[in-house]
C-alpha cells in the first residue's frame, strides 16, 4: 500500500511562485465474483491507483491525471495540468478552497474484517446466492447473474493553499438479477444487499428480493392511458432524489440552468418535504469525511418543509454565487477534477409504511421500477417522463401486475403534489435514502 | 497518415507472460494491453473552464479454465508486474488438471495508424477555438439562446491483445468529437438542445464538419422546444427522421441479440434463430468496419478482425453477435464483437456500428402518408430490458404529425414499446440512411457505438407524455 500523504505532499510542494497546486491521489482494491450454473464464472481481483493533479495559474484552472503512482508518470501529469492552464480562460473566482475551519465528523469507514476476508469466501457468497435466488421460487427460470463484489479505498488530498485531509473506506455488496418465466412469458427483478464487511450482507434478503421483483411481475399487461395518484417504491424513489439534487446544484443554479434559479426561499414543494444532504450520517453508503476539495462534509438542508433552503456548492460555485461551499465537492475518482454533487440525501420521514400509503392512496399504481431516467428526465425544462412497471393499486390494496407504461409529470408539479412520504428510510447503495413516496396526478401511457 | 509504431511490450515478453497465466492449468490465456492518452476542453458560460488530459496504461490478463474466467490487471507493464498479475488471474485456476500449450505468437505487434491529424499534434488553442466558434455560432442563433456549454475531446488508444492460441494482434485508435449544449428562456420556462460530432479520426474531423453547423442544431432544437406543448400521451404512429434513431435498434433488438444475454435465457430472441422476428423491411447489421464511424475498429479488443454482421435479414433472424469466449462455448467464432472499455475490465459482447439498412420511400412521402401521429427529429438515449424486450428512448426534438404535415414542436419525453413488437410494426423506411455517434453502457462498462437508420415509420408505439391523459 503506497503512501498517498507523501505524494500528495511532493506534487504539491513543487508549486512555483503564483501558483496554486492540488493534488488528489487514491488507491484501491477490488475483488468481483460471479456465479453462474453453480460455477464461478468470473472471479477479478485488481489494485489500481493514480493521481490528479490541479493547476491553478493567474485564475487559470488546468488539470491532469495519470493512471499510476510512478514518480515518473506523476510529474508528467503536474507539467501537463501547468500547460493545460495556460489555455484556460482567465478568471478571477476560480481557485482552491482554503481551510475554513469546520471540524471533521469522526466516521469510521472502515471494517479490517473485509481486507482479511478470504477469496474462498467471497466465492461461497457469490455461489450461495445464485443457489438461494434460484431455490425462492420454482418460476425463477435463471439468475442471470450472481454477484459478490468489494472494494477497499484509500485517497488522500493536499493542497497549497493549506488543505491536507485522508480518508479510507471499505464497501461489500451482493447483488442477483434472476427472470422468471411462466409460458412464453418473462419478467425480471434485481436484489442486492450492501455492507462495509461481509459480516453485513444478507444473502437471503437479496435472493428474496431479486425473485419477488421478477415473480411478482408476471402475468403484468399494458394498461389503458390515464390520469392517477402514483406510489413510488423506495428504491425508485432514491434515483428521484438523485436526479432532484442535480437540479440543487449550486454550479447548474448560477449558470442558469436549474429549474430552480432564482427561486431560493419559495415554496417549491409541499410542507411535508424536507431534503436534507448529510454525509455525516455513517449509516449512509455516500457518508464521507471530506469531500473532494478537501473540505469537512457537513449537513446542508436543501428543502424545507417544501420551501427552498439551499443549494449544493463547490469552491469555484460558491464563489460565483457569492457565498461560501457547501463541501459539495465530489469527483469520479482521480480522473476527474471536481464538480458539485450530494452524496448521502434523505427526506424526514413521515407517518405510514408503505402498506399504509398504498391504502391511503386507494386507487393508484405502484412503481417498483423505472427506466429510461437518463433520457427522459430534463432538468432544465422540468419535463419528467420514464418508462415504469410495478402494480395497480385497487380498493387501497396491491393488484394486478403492469408493464410497458411510462409515468409523466413535470419535477415542478410532482413536487407539488406529494400526497405521502413514507416511514420507511433507508440508505441504498448510491447518492440517497429509498423511501416510499405518493404523488398524485400523474400521466400514465400504457394501451 | 499510416505508420505503424513500436508495441506496448515487447513480444517475447508476452510469450514468457501467457506461459506463466497457465503453468498451474487452463484452457486459454490472454494478454491485452493498453495505451491510452485523452484531451478534453470545456467551454461553459462563455469561459474556457478546464483543460483536462489523462493517461493511462496497464494490462489485463484472463485466464480461462472449464467455465470460469480469472482475471487481474496491472498498471506495471514490466515483465516483473506482468507475471504478477498473470499469477493472480491465474489463482482461480488452481485445482490443477489440463495444461493448455502457448502457441507460437503470430500477427502484428506493431500497431497501424490510419489518421491524417493525430491530435496530439495540434495545438491546444486551436482545439480551444473550436470551442469559442461553437458558442459564438450558438449565441448567434438567437436571443433566446442563454447558455452554451461545449465540449471538446480527443482520445489515443494503442493496444496490443495476444493470446496462447497464438493470436497476436494490435492496434492504434484515435477519436475525435465535439458536442454542444444549449439552453434557451422564453416566457414558457427553459429548454435545451443538444447536438455532437464523433468519428474514429483525428483532428482533420474539423475540416470535414462545420462546428458552426452542430452548434447551430443543438440552439435550433433548444429554441423551437420554447414553443413546445406537451408530448401526447398513448399509443400512435411515430416517424423518425433518417440518421436521429439508429438507437432505436441498439436497443430495441442489439442488446437482445448479443450472444451473453441469450446463452443465459436472458433474452427475448432466444430460440428465434431463422424465424420471422420483423418487419420483411427490417435487415439490421452490426458492422465494425465502416470508415471512420465512432463504433470502428480495426479489431476488437479481444485481437479479432472487426466484420459485418447480417443480423437480421428481411425480418428473419439470421445470427447473434459474439465474443471469443461465447462463442467457443457454442462451438464457433467470434463475430468481432468482444470489446471492452479499458485494460481494468473484461471483455463481453458488445456492439459496434448498429444499423437498418435504407429502404426505397421518399422521407417526404412517409410523413405525408401519415394522417396523425408524431415525428421524431432526435432521439435522446434509451434503454432495454434484454429479457423482456421492453426499451424506453427519449425524444428530445419531437413534433405533432396532423393530416400529413409536421406542425407543433413537442416537449422532451420518452417512449415506452417492446422490441419484438415494434420491429414488426415498421410498415414504411426511406432512402435517407444516416449514421450518428452514441456511447453504449452495459455492466458498468461504456465503449463508443455507432447506430443508423434512414426514415421510418412504426405504426403504433407508447408516447408518455402527458396531454390528453
Amino acid at each position: 500500500m503506497p503512501e498517498l500523504r507523501d505524494i500528495v505532499e511532493r506534487v504539491v510542494s513543487a508549486a512555483r511562485p503564483g501558483e496554486q497546486v492540488e493534488a488528489y491521489a487514491s488507491w484501491s482494491r477490488e475483488t468481483d465474483v460471479r456465479a453462474y450454473g453453480g460455477e464461478v464464472e468470473s472471479l477479478s481481483s485488481s489494485e489500481a491507483a493514480g493521481v490528479g493533479v490541479r493547476v491553478v495559474v493567474s485564475g487559470r484552472q488546468g488539470f491532469a491525471y495519470a493512471g499510476s503512482l510512478e514518480e515518473h508518470l506523476v510529474a508528467e501529469a503536474l507539467a501537463e495540468a501547468r500547460d493545460n492552464a495556460r489555455y484556460a480562460t482567465a478568471d478571477e473566482l476560480v481557485g482552491l478552497v482554503v481551510p475554513d475551519g469546520v471540524a471533521a465528523a469522526p466516521l469510521e469507514l472502515w471494517e479490517d474484517g473485509l481486507g482479511t476476508f478470504p477469496t474462498e469466501g467471497k466465492v461461497a457468497l457469490a455461489l450461495d446466492l445464485e443457489r438461494q435466488a434460484r431455490a425462492c421460487d420454482a418460476r425463477i427460470r435463471q439468475v442471470v447473474s450472481a454477484d459478490y463484489g468489494d472494494s477497499l479505498v484509500e485517497s488522500a488530498i493536499a493542497s497549497s493553499t493549506g488543505i491536507a485531509a485522508a480518508s479510507r473506506r471499505t464497501t461489500c455488496y451482493l447483488a442477483a438479477d434472476a427472470v422468471a418465466g411462466d409460458g412464453d412469458e418473462t419478467q425480471t427483478g434485481n436484489g442486492y444487499s450492501v455492507g462495509r464487511c461481509p459480516e453485513d450482507l444478507d444473502v437471503a434478503v437479496a435472493a428474496r428480493d431479486a425473485s419477488e421483483r421478477a415473480t411478482r411481475l408476471l402475468g403484468a399487461r399494458k394498461p389503458p392511458s390515464s390520469r392517477l395518484d402514483v406510489v413510488f417504491d423506495g428504491r425508485v424513489t432514491a434515483t428521484l432524489l438523485s436526479i432532484l439534487a442535480r437540479t440543487l446544484s449550486g454550479e447548474e443554479v448560477v449558470k442558469g440552468r436549474s429549474l430552480f434559479a432564482g427561486r431560493l426561499g419559495e415554496q417549491v414543494g409541499v410542507a411535508s418535504l424536507t431534503l436534507v444532504d448529510d454525509p455525516t450520517i455513517a449509516a449512509a453508503f455516500g457518508a464521507a469525511t471530506y469531500d473532494s476539495e478537501g473540505l469537512a462534509c457537513r449537513r446542508n438542508v436543501l428543502l424545507e418543509r417544501g420551501q427552498l433552503a439551499g443549494f449544493l456548492y463547490d469552491g469555484y460555485s460558491a464563489r460565483l454565487a457569492g457565498t461560501s461551499s457547501t463541501a459539495s465537492a465530489v469527483r469520479a475518482g482521480f480522473k476527474s477534477p471536481p464538480g458539485v454533487g450530494a452524496r448521502a440525501l434523505s427526506v424526514v420521514p413521515g407517518e405510514l409504511d408503505q402498506a399504509g400509503i398504498v391504502s391511503l392512496v386507494g386507487e393508484g399504481v405502484l412503481v417498483q421500477g423505472i427506466s429510461g431516467v437518463h433520457s427522459g428526465v430534463n432538468l432544465v425544462s422540468g419535463d419528467f417522463s420514464v418508462g415504469a412497471e410495478g402494480l395497480m393499486i385497487r380498493g387501497g390494496a396491491l393488484a394486478e401486475p403492469v408493464r410497458e407504461i411510462t409515468v409523466a409529470s413535470t419535477i415542478q408539479r410532482m413536487l407539488q403534489h406529494v400526497l405521502a412520504v413514507g416511514s420507511d428510510v433507508e440508505w441504498l447503495p448510491g447518492i440517497a435514502a429509498g423511501v416510499t413516496l405518493a404523488v398524485a396526478d400523474v400521466a400514465m401511457s400504457g394501451a | 497518415m499510416t505508420t505503424a509504431t513500436s508495441p506496448l511490450v515487447d513480444p517475447d515478453v508476452v510469450e514468457r507472460v501467457l506461459a506463466a497465466a497457465l503453468r498451474r492449468g487452463g484452457d486459454f490465456a490472454e494478454v491485452f494491453v493498453e495505451d491510452k492518452r485523452s484531451t478534453s476542453i470545456v467551454l461553459d458560460d462563455r469561459r474556457v473552464e478546464e483543460l483536462l488530459s489523462g493517461h493511462d496504461r496497464g494490462a489485463g490478463i484472463r485466464v480461462v479454465r472449464g467455465e470460469t474466467t480469472g482475471f487481474a490487471h496491472t498498471a506495471d507493464l514490466s515483465e516483473a508486474g506482468l507475471l504478477v498479475a498473470a499469477h493472480a488471474a491465474a489463482a482461480v485456476a488452481r485445482s490443477g488438471g489440463g495444461e493448455a500449450p502457448v502457441a507460437r505468437l503470430e500477427g502484428r505487434a506493431d500497431p497501424m495508424l490510419r489518421v491524417e491529424v493525430l491530435p496530439e499534434h495540434v495545438d491546444k488553442a486551436a482545439k480551444v477555438e473550436l470551442l469559442r466558434r461553437a458558442d459564438h455560432a450558438a449565441r448567434s442563433s438567437g436571443g433566446a439562446i442563454v447558455q452554451v456549454s461545449a465540449g471538446y475531446g480527443d482520445s489515443r488508444r494503442r493496444i496490443l491483445v495476444a493470446s496462447s492460441e497464438g493470436l497476436m494482434a494490435s492496434d492504434d485508435q484515435v477519436r475525435t468529437r465535439l458536442s454542444v449544449t444549449c439552453v434557451a428562456s422564453g416566457d414558457s420556462g427553459m429548454q435545451t438542445g443538444y447536438e455532437s460530432l464523433a468519428r474514429t479520426v483525428g483532428f482533420e474531423l474539423f475540416d470535414r464538419f462545420s462546428v458552426e453547423d452542430t452548434a447551430q442544431a443543438a440552439a435550433g432544437r433548444a429554441l423551437a422546444k420554447l414553443s413546445a406543448r406537451p408530448a401526447p400521451s398513448g399509443v400512435m404512429p411515430v416517424v423518425i427522421k433518417g440518421g436521429t434513431g439508429g438507437i432505436l435498434f441498439h436497443e430495441a433488438c442489439g442488446h437482445g441479440l448479443e450472444a451473453d444475454h441469450v446463452v443465459k435465457d436472458a433474452s427475448a430472441y432466444r430460440g428465434k434463430l431463422g424465424q420471422l422476428v420483423a418487419s420483411p423491411l427490417v435487415t439490421l447489421v452490426d458492422d465494425g468496419t465502416p470508415v471512420d464511424e465512432w463504433g470502428t475498429a480495426a479489431i476488437d479488443d479481444e485481437g479479432h478482425p472487426s466484420q459485418r454482421n447480417v443480423l437480421i435479414e428481411e425480418g428473419v433472424l439470421t445470427d447473434y453477435m459474439w465474443d471469443y469466449l461465447r462463442g467457443r462455448r457454442s462451438g464457433r467464432r467470434s463475430s468481432g464483437n468482444g470489446r471492452r472499455q479499458s485494460y481494468q475490465h473484461l471483455p463481453m459482447v458488445r456492439m459496434t456500428n448498429t444499423y437498418l439498412l435504407a429502404g426505397e420511400d421518399d422521407p417526404d412521402e412517409i410523413v405525408a402518408q401519415t394522417p396523425d401521429g408524431v415525428y421524431v427529429a432526435k432521439l435522446g438515449g434509451g434503454q432495454v430490458n434484454t429479457a423482456t424486450g421492453d426499451f424506453v428512448f427519449g425524444m428530445t426534438e419531437a413534433f405533432l404529425i396532423e393530416n400529413g404535415r409536421i406542425t407543433e414542436p413537442l416537449r422532451d419525453a420518452n417512449l415506452i414499446g417492446n422490441g419484438p413488437d415494434v420491429l414488426r410494426k415498421i410498415d414504411v423506411v426511406g432512402n435517407d440512411f444516416d449514421m450518428s455517434p452514441g456511447t453504449c453502457g452495459k455492466d458498468g462498462q461504456s465503449v463508443p457505438v455507432g447506430c443508423g437508420q434512414a426514415t421510418l415509420r412504426i405504426t403504433g408505439v407508447t408516447v408518455g407524455g402527458t396531454a390528453g391523459a
